[in-house]
């Protein structure tokens, strides 16, 4: 190749490289200033050192708010993905009509998580939703679901468990967003099935494997990349949950009882309720750090354990 | 005896998908039926599950009443200038990373998808005072040129553009071809798949995209279609009828886009997962 490309290669990465500049590196470091600053609507009043961090630190509405983003990830994480597995699963059993079914698992994720909101909100209505419908006419208890703040783990012991849990209302979040992201993670582990090579599951019946020892032995392994990008990508999905809270919860959002108040609508609402933009953008750093941190955690733990082909 | 528990097991399987599969679909037949009951009818306990007669004029109630038609014409506008941008600024990225040489383009690019990395709520603050400066807010261009450039459609396409052997290019120079040329009438065309691919990330999410817009715009006027849902929602807040019509309306060009290629998007899901 020419040495002229460097020449070339700048005009062709000019709009590439302006754009990132100007609405990705700029902000971030814009971002980092701010944070040190007590900023609010007359813009920067004083430069505050680490205060607005210290803050976070002390902020109680902060760590119920990251409290309910672990929960609303604990709960969703993994029951995305054990579910989406078993489906993917199920699908890679030589099925009839794969086809249709795999277009109806996956319709919900290409659907808006806005009208996906709405309509849920309506289903989960605590007199005239389709749910409490559903479970009277299975003869079980109705619930208030979005309107619940009790914690389930309180709910189902009658209060003798030491620990509350995640509320009702963000566990109705939770069975939403599992069924809103379901598809994309069975779509993913599908494709991951049919790249095993037939002949390892040959290899292993022959070896005298029966279904569930061949799963473990070949399946699990041989798919470790592709879950190991499922559970990355649902975990970091996970911690930025915004809409359903906005449109579901409340009034105000993050009820009740602030028990569906997650990182990210604090920040919303530090920065465009209360205009706090320095706090605001300290809490967004936070928020990346820990993303981070849950990152090189989930690749340091599973790295030894994938399986590379 | 084997045969019968091949069955029984075959049986339980689609019992099992059909659950399923029901479950999937109920959210969205409930919004149908809602949305074409009378408001009467739609506040009933138990509800009833088949609608007794279907009022459509709802949906042009909600479209009338949501300001639907000038939604859609914002976020088809917005849609396709961001596509528009998306493409010319991820081919010519995409051919730079993948096809030419020059100093420091490793690090250039594993910065970007470093950036790539940080997450989009970091960015709301920041990216509202940049806009804010730039006098963007309640803008067109706020809601377009942030979104022209994709590194990750970068990096699916300059995966593409590496799978093409160099001698192609070689061959073309002999022909006459300089790297525009060659990019344009050999490269691209060669690359229809991946295009089609980004092209439909591209349109779903901007016809999805939420918290920025809500973040950047004030008025109607420029107000794209999930924005003006949600304070539609906030507006009507109990008349699931007229919220069950606007979401629809809302969903069906999505919906027909993905019948229309549903393979292709599916694959494309697909494919992004197995390379990232």
């Amino acid at each position: 190749m020419h040495r002229r490309d460097w020449l070339v290669a700048l005009l062709f990465l000019l709009p590439v490289i302006v754009v990132i500049l100007v609405f990705r590196f700029i902000p971030i470091l814009y971002a980092f200033v701010i944070s040190f600053y007590k900023w609010g609507i007359t813009g920067p009043t004083k430069f505050i050192w680490f205060s607005n961090y210290i803050k976070i630190i002390h902020d109680a509405v902060f760590w119920r708010a990251l409290g309910n983003t672990f929960y609303y990830s604990l709960f969703s994480v993994p029951l995305n993905f054990v579910i989406a597995l078993f489906i993917a699963i199920l699908l890679n059993q030589k099925v009839k009509g794969l086809g249709v079914f795999r277009t109806i698992y996956f319709l919900p994720v290409v659907t808006s998580i806005i009208a996906v909101s709405i309509v849920f909100k309506w289903i989960y209505h605590p007199r005239m939703g389709l749910l409490n419908f559903v479970l009277n006419f299975l003869h079980l208890p109705t619930q208030t679901w979005l309107e619940e703040s009790r914690g389930i783990f309180q709910m189902m012991t009658g209060g003798h468990f030491p620990i509350k849990g995640p509320s009702l209302a963000l566990m109705s979040l939770v069975f939403m967003s599992v069924w809103k992201g379901l598809g994309y993670n069975v779509v993913i582990f599908l494709a991951g099935l049919q790249n095993i090579p037939d002949y390892y599951y040959d290899a292993a019946r022959i070896d005298g494997a029966n279904r569930w020892q061949s799963f473990w032995n070949v399946t699990f392994p041989l798919l470790s990349p592709v879950s190991f990008y499922v559970l990355l990508m649902t975990t970091i999905t996970s911690f930025q949950v915004f809409a359903p809270v906005w449109m579901m919860t409340g009034p105000p959002p993050g009820g009740p009882l602030g028990t569906t108040n997650v990182v990210v609508y604090y920040l919303y609402e530090n920065a465009f309720t209360y205009i706090r933009y320095g706090y605001a953008s300290a809490l967004a750093f936070v928020l990346f750090m820990i993303i981070l941190t849950l990152t090189l955690i989930q690749r340091n733990v599973t790295e030894k354990k994938v399986y590379y082909e | 005896m084997n045969k019968i528990h091949f069955n029984l097991s075959k049986f339980v399987i689609y019992l099992l998908l059909i659950l399923g599969a029901v479950i999937m679909i109920v959210p969205f037949y409930w919004m149908i039926t809602t949305a074409v009951k009378t408001p009467a009818e739609s506040i009933k306990f138990p509800p009833t599950l088949w609608p007794s007669h279907f009022v459509w004029s709802n949906f042009a109630k909600a479209w009338k009443e949501a300001n639907f038609g000038r939604y859609i014409l914002n976020t088809l506008f917005i849609a396709f200038t961001t596509l528009a941008g998306v493409l010319f600024s991820s081919i010519l990225g995409a051919y730079a990373f993948a096809k030419l040489q020059f100093k420091g383009r490793n690090i250039l690019f594993i910065s970007m998808l470093g950036i790539m990395m940080i997450p989009m709520p970091v960015y709301i603050v920041p990216g509202y005072l940049v806009l804010m400066k730039l006098g963007w807010i309640d803008t067109f261009y706020a809601l377009i040129i942030p979104w022209t450039v994709s590194v990750f459609n970068i990096f699916l396409l300059r995966q593409h553009f590496k799978s093409i052997p160099n001698e192609l290019y070689e061959a073309a120079v002999l022909d006459g071809c300089n790297h525009w040329q060659f990019l344009w009438k050999i490269l691209v065309p060669l690359s229809k798949p991946m295009l089609v691919t980004i092209s439909i990330f591209s349109l779903i999410g901007s016809w999805n995209s939420f918290i920025w817009p809500l973040v950047v715009t004030n008025s109607d006027k420029i107000r794209p279609i999930q924005v003006g849902l949600a304070y539609f929602m906030q507006e009507q807040s109990t008349n699931y009828v007229l919220l069950s019509a606007a979401s629809t309306i809302s969903v069906i060009p999505l919906i027909l886009l993905f019948f229309l290629a549903q393979k292709q998007i599916i694959s494309s899901y697909a494919k992004s997962g197995i390379k990232g």
